[in-house]
C-alpha cells in the first residue's frame, strides 16, 4: 500500500496509522498526526486504518512567534 | 489575567528566528517572559529538530502558547489547533488565520468562525486580529476572553499603526485582557502600547533579529514595565495650547509692556 507522509510517497505494509508510524521511524516521538486533513489523536492511532493513497501529516514542536 | 492564569510579566515572547538556542534561552531570561509562543511543523522519520526543541522548551519550565501560524483556512487552523493541543498539552491557542500573504493580515471572517469552533471544543483562544471593534465584538461573542490586535503587520517593526483604533478598543473592552501582538520594532512601541492601557505585548522579531537579542529583550522588559507604570499613574492627555509649568503669580515686575 502506498501512502503519502508529509507529501513523500512510502510503500508500507502496516494496516494502521500507529504501525505505519512505527515502521517509518516515528515510534516514541513527540509528534501529532492528521490523516487526509483530519486530526488523529495519539490514542486513536492504533485503531486508525490506512488505505492506499492516504495522506498522513506528521508534525513536531518547533519555534514560533 | 489570561483565562484565569495570573502572570507577573506582561511581555510574551516568540521563540523563532534567534541566532542560536543559547541566545534564545538568554533572551527569554532577560525578557522575564513567563509565556513563550511556539509552533509546529512537519518532521520526517530521520529529523530530530522537533524533539530537541521540545526538550528545550520543557527545560525552561514556562507556559507555552502554541500558534497556528501560516494557516490560511478555517479547516487548516482548527486541525492545527488540535495537533498543538495534544503536542503541547495546553488548551491555549494563538489563533492565526491569515488572509493576505503580503501583509499577513488576519482573515477576520475565518478567524471568528475558527474561534467559535475551537472555543466550543474547550480551547482557550488568543485570536490574532486587527483593531476592528466589530470583529472584536464577534470574537468575544464566539468565546474569546483575550484579544490580540496587531500593532502593525507581523515582523514589520512599524509600531502602533492605528493608535486611535487601539485606544477605542481598550475603551470598548475594559474587562477583556488585550495584548498588542505583532509589528513592534523598538521598546518605545511597547511602552506606548502599555501606556494606552494594554495588558501585555507579544513580540518576536524585534528581539530575535536585533543585533543583540539579549540586550533588546531586556530593553523591551524595561519599556513594558515603564509603560505599565505610566498607565497606572494616569498620564496627561495632549493639549493644543501651552500651559506654563512655572506659576505666573508672584513673578517680579521688571518693566516692559
Amino acid at each position: 500500500m502506498r501512502i503519502f507522509l508529509n507529501d513523500d510517497a512510502h510503500d508500507v505494509d502496516a494496516a494502521t496509522l500507529a504501525a505505519a508510524l512505527d515502521s517509518l521511524g516515528f515510534g516514541g516521538r513527540k509528534i501529532a498526526t492528521a490523516v487526509n486533513g483530519r486530526f488523529v489523536a495519539a490514542a486513536a492511532r492504533p485503531a486508525t486504518k490506512l488505505a492506499d493513497g492516504d495522506r498522513v501529516e506528521v508534525v513536531a514542536p518547533m519555534q514560533g512567534g | 489575567m489570561f483565562y484565569g492564569v495570573n502572570l507577573s510579566s506582561r511581555l510574551l515572547l516568540g521563540t523563532a528566528r534567534y541566532p542560536s538556542p543559547a541566545v534564545l534561552e538568554r533572551a527569554i531570561k532577560a525578557s522575564g517572559a513567563e509565556v513563550v509562543t511556539v509552533s509546529l511543523r512537519r518532521e520526517g522519520g530521520a529529523g530530530r529538530a522537533g524533539q530537541s526543541f521540545w526538550q528545550f522548551i520543557q527545560s525552561l519550565g514556562l507556559r507555552v502558547l502554541p500558534n497556528t501560524a501560516g494557516c490560511h483556512s478555517v479547516k487548516e487552523a482548527v486541525t492545527t489547533a488540535h495537533m498543538a493541543r495534544e503536542l503541547f498539552d495546553t488548551p491555549w491557542i494563538k489563533l492565526e488565520v491569515i488572509g493576505d500573504a503580503d501583509t499577513l493580515q488576519p482573515d477576520v471572517f475565518g478567524l471568528v468562525e475558527a474561534a467559535r469552533i475551537l472555543a466550543q471544543d474547550g480551547f482557550e483562544v488568543f485570536p490574532y486580529t486587527t483593531e476592528d471593534l466589530v470583529v472584536a465584538d464577534r470574537l468575544v461573542e464566539a468565546g474569546c476572553r483575550v484579544l490580540m490586535p496587531w500593532g502593525a503587520p507581523i515582523g514589520s517593526a512599524r509600531g502602533l499603526n492605528n493608535v486611535y483604533g487601539l485606544k477605542s478598543l481598550r475603551a470598548h473592552f475594559p474587562d477583556i485582557p488585550l495584548v498588542v501582538d505583532a509589528g513592534l520594532g523598538v521598546p518605545s512601541h511597547a511602552a506606548a502600547a502599555m501606556e494606552l492601557g494594554y495588558d501585555a505585548v507579544l513580540l518576536n522579531t524585534a528581539v530575535a533579529e536585533a543585533g543583540d537579542p539579549v540586550g533588546m529583550a531586556r530593553a523591551f522588559a524595561l519599556a513594558v514595565e515603564a509603560g505599565r507604570a505610566a498607565h497606572l499613574a494616569q498620564p496627561l492627555e495632549p493639549r493644543d495650547m501651552a500651559q506654563p509649568s512655572t506659576p505666573v503669580i508672584g513673578k517680579a515686575a521688571l518693566g516692559g509692556l
